[in-house]
C-alpha cells in the first residue's frame, strides 16, 4: 500500500513539473531543457532553509519560488535574443551549470554527498509525515498548479501565448509585448518547478545533485511531449504513464540493475517513436517539428 | 494636419538604398495607393512605419507624435496596424480567435487580472467577442467563426487579416498587396470593404500592383522607385506620367 501511495506522490510531483513546462514549451513554444535545474534550485533552497534556519515549510516554499523565479528571469531574458535551437542550447548550458554548482559548492550544498535528514513539512501545526499525508499535500499543490495553469491558458493571456508560439511577428503586429510575455511565462514555469522541488526534498528527506541532471529535464520534456504539448490533461496522462511504466518493468521480473538501464532505453525509444509517428503526443495540439508549424 | 507624415526617411541594407529620403503626408480618411517596381522600397516603408525595421535617418510621425524608433507593439497600440505581403494569421486558432486577439483593450491579457479581476476580464472578453462576431458577419465570414483560420481560402484569409486590423481599432491601416493572388469575386469584396473604411474613420495606405484595383479605390497614388517618391497624384494622372511609364517599361 505504501508503495502504491509513493507512486501517487511521485505522479503528483511530476504533474506539477510537466504542467509548468507545458506552459513554457507547449503553449508558448519555448523549448527549455533547464526545467530540472529550476526543480533542483527549488529543492535545495527549501531543504537548506529547513535544515539551517529551521523555518516553516510554507515560508521555505515561498523563498524557493522567489529565488527560482529570479533564475527564471536570468534564463528567460536571453530567449528574447536567441531563438529556437540556440535557446535550447542556452538552457542546456544553464542546466549543466546548475548541476555543477550543486555538485561542487560543497560548503553549502555538501556536493555529491547530498543533504540528508531534511525535516518533513509542518503546516500550521499539521505535521506531514505519513504517505497519506504527503499524498494529500502534493495532491493539493498539483491540483493548484493545474488550475492556475488552466486559468492562464484559457484566458486572453493564454491566447497571446499561443499566438507567440505560432507567429511572433503577427503577435507583435497585433500590439503584444512579446518579450514581456515570454519572460513572464518563463518565470511562472520556473516558480512552479520550485514548488515541486520543495515537495520532493521534504518528501524524500534526502537530496543530491543527481536528481536534477539533464536526464531529469529530458524526462520532464518526455512527459510533456508524449502526453501532448499544448494540452494540460496530456501532461497529467504523460506523468502517470511515464512514472508507472518503469515500475511496471519491475513486475515483469527484470533484475533492478537491468531495469534501471532498460528504463533509459525505453524513454529514448518512446521519445523517438512519438516524434516520428505521433509528434503531437497522446492529446496534444502542438508539435515541435518545424515542417508541421503554420 | 496630416495623420501620417514621413520626412526624408532613409534605410540602407548593406549598401542598397531601400529608402533614400522618402517623404510623404497622408490625410485622415484618405485611401492612398503606393505603387512602384519590385525593390522600390514599398514594403520597407511599411516595416519602418510599423516598427519592424528601424530607419537609418529621417523621421515619421503619426497624429503629431514621433513614431520612428518605437517597437511594433507600441505602434500597434497607438493605432497603426498592417497586413503582410506573406499572409500572417494564427492558422491553428479559430477565425474568431484571430479577430479577438487583435483587440487592444483586453484586461484579460494581464496576469493579475485573470486571477484577481476575473469578472472584469470576462466582461470585456464577452464585449469584444460580440464586436468581433459582428465584424466577421459584416464582411461575410459569419459562418466560419469556429473554423480554423487554416481552413479558409486564401482570399478569405486575406479578408480575415484585414478584419484583424479593424478589431485592433487602428486609425491607420497599412495593407500590403491586399488583392494579389486571389479570385476575382473576392477582389470585389475586398475592394468594397476598403472603400467603406474611410466612413468608419479609417485611413488606408495600400501597396498593390493591380492598377485596376488601385484606380477603383484610391483617392491618391504615390509612385516610388529606388526608395524615393517619384510622383504623386490621382490614379489617372500617375498612370499617364511618363516617369511611371518609363519605370515599368525599362
Amino acid at each position: 500500500m505504501e508503495y502504491l501511495l509513493h507512486i501517487f506522490v511521485l505522479i503528483g510531483i511530476y504533474v506539477i513539473l510537466s504542467v509548468s513546462l507545458n506552459l513554457i514549451a507547449g503553449y508558448t513554444g519555448i523549448l527549455s531543457i533547464a526545467h530540472a535545474a529550476f526543480y533542483g534550485v527549488g529543492a535545495y533552497v527549501a531543504a537548506l532553509m529547513a535544515l539551517k534556519l529551521q523555518t516553516p515549510f510554507l515560508s521555505n516554499v515561498f523563498c524557493a519560488i522567489i529565488l527560482t523565479g529570479i533564475f527564471g528571469v536570468i534564463v528567460g531574458v536571453p530567449s528574447l535574443r536567441i531563438r529556437d535551437d540556440y535557446f535550447v542550447i542556452a538552457t542546456f548550458a544553464f542546466q549543466v551549470i546548475t548541476f555543477s554548482v550543486l555538485n561542487n559548492w560543497v560548503s553549502i550544498t555538501s556536493g555529491p554527498m547530498g543533504l540528508p535528514a531534511i525535516p518533513q513539512p509542518e503546516i500550521f501545526g499539521w505535521k506531514v509525515s505519513s504517505h497519506w499525508e504527503f499524498l494529500a499535500l502534493v495532491g493539493v499543490f498539483a491540483v493548484l498548479a493545474f488550475l492556475v495553469t488552466r486559468r492562464i491558458v484559457e484566458s486572453p493571456f493564454g491566447r497571446v501565448l499561443k499566438a507567440i508560439r505560432e507567429d511572433e511577428v503577427f503577435a507583435l503586429a497585433a500590439g503584444k509585448n512579446v518579450a514581456a510575455y515570454k519572460v513572464l511565462v518563463f518565470v511562472i514555469g520556473a516558480a512552479m518547478a520550485a514548488v515541486a522541488g520543495s515537495l520532493y526534498a521534504t518528501y524524500i528527506t534526502y537530496i543530491d545533485p543527481t536528481s536534477f541532471t539533464v536526464m531529469e529535464s529530458i524526462f520532464i520534456i518526455s512527459i510533456v511531449i508524449i502526453g501532448g504539448a499544448g494540452n494540460l490533461w496530456g501532461s497529467v496522462l504523460g506523468a502517470v504513464v511515464l512514472v508507472v511504466l518503469p515500475e511496471a518493468l519491475r513486475f515483469i521480473g527484470l533484475p533492478n540493475s537491468v531495469a534501471a538501464n532498460v528504463r533509459q532505453i525505453i524513454y529514448g525509444a518512446l521519445l523517438v517513436a512519438f516524434m516520428m509517428w505521433r509528434p503531437q503526443g497522446f492529446l496534444g495540439e502542438y508539435t515541435f517539428r518545424k515542417g508541421d508549424q503554420g | 494636419m496630416s495623420l501620417l507624415s514621413c520626412d526624408s526617411l532613409t534605410k540602407n541594407f548593406d549598401g542598397v538604398e531601400a529608402l533614400s529620403g522618402f517623404s510623404c503626408a497622408v490625410k485622415e480618411g484618405e485611401i492612398v495607393g503606393l505603387i512602384g517596381p519590385n525593390g522600390a522600397g514599398k514594403t520597407t516603408l511599411f516595416n519602418v512605419l510599423t516598427g519592424f525595421i528601424v530607419a537609418d535617418g529621417g523621421q515619421a510621425s503619426f497624429q503629431g507624435k514621433k513614431i520612428t524608433g518605437k517597437p511594433p507593439y507600441q505602434l500597434a497600440r497607438m493605432g497603426i496596424t498592417r497586413t503582410f505581403q506573406i499572409l500572417r494569421l494564427i492558422k491553428r486558432l479559430t477565425v474568431l480567435d484571430n479577430a479577438l486577439i487583435c483587440f487592444q483593450n483586453q484586461p484579460g491579457e494581464r496576469l493579475g487580472n485573470i486571477f484577481f479581476r476575473w469578472r472584469l476580464s470576462a466582461r470585456q472578453e464577452a464585449a469584444n467577442r460580440e464586436e468581433a462576431i459582428a465584424l466577421l458577419q459584416q464582411y461575410g465570414l459569419g459562418d466560419k467563426l469556429h473554423d480554423l483560420a487554416d481552413a479558409l481560402s486564401y482570399g478569405q484569409q486575406k479578408l480575415l487579416s484585414m478584419i484583424c486590423c479593424l478589431s485592433a481599432s487602428a486609425n491607420l491601416i497599412l495593407l500590403d498587396e491586399p488583392v494579389a493572388g486571389i479570385a476575382p469575386e473576392m477582389i470585389e469584396k475586398i475592394l468594397d470593404m476598403i472603400k467603406g473604411l474611410p466612413a468608419q474613420g479609417k485611413t488606408i495606405v495600400l501597396i498593390e500592383h493591380n492598377m485596376e484595383a488601385i484606380s477603383q479605390v484610391c483617392d491618391r497614388v504615390i509612385f516610388m522607385d529606388a526608395g524615393e517618391k517619384i510622383c504623386e497624384g490621382t490614379p489617372g494622372e500617375v498612370r499617364n506620367d511618363h516617369r511611371v511609364i518609363e519605370a515599368y517599361l525599362e
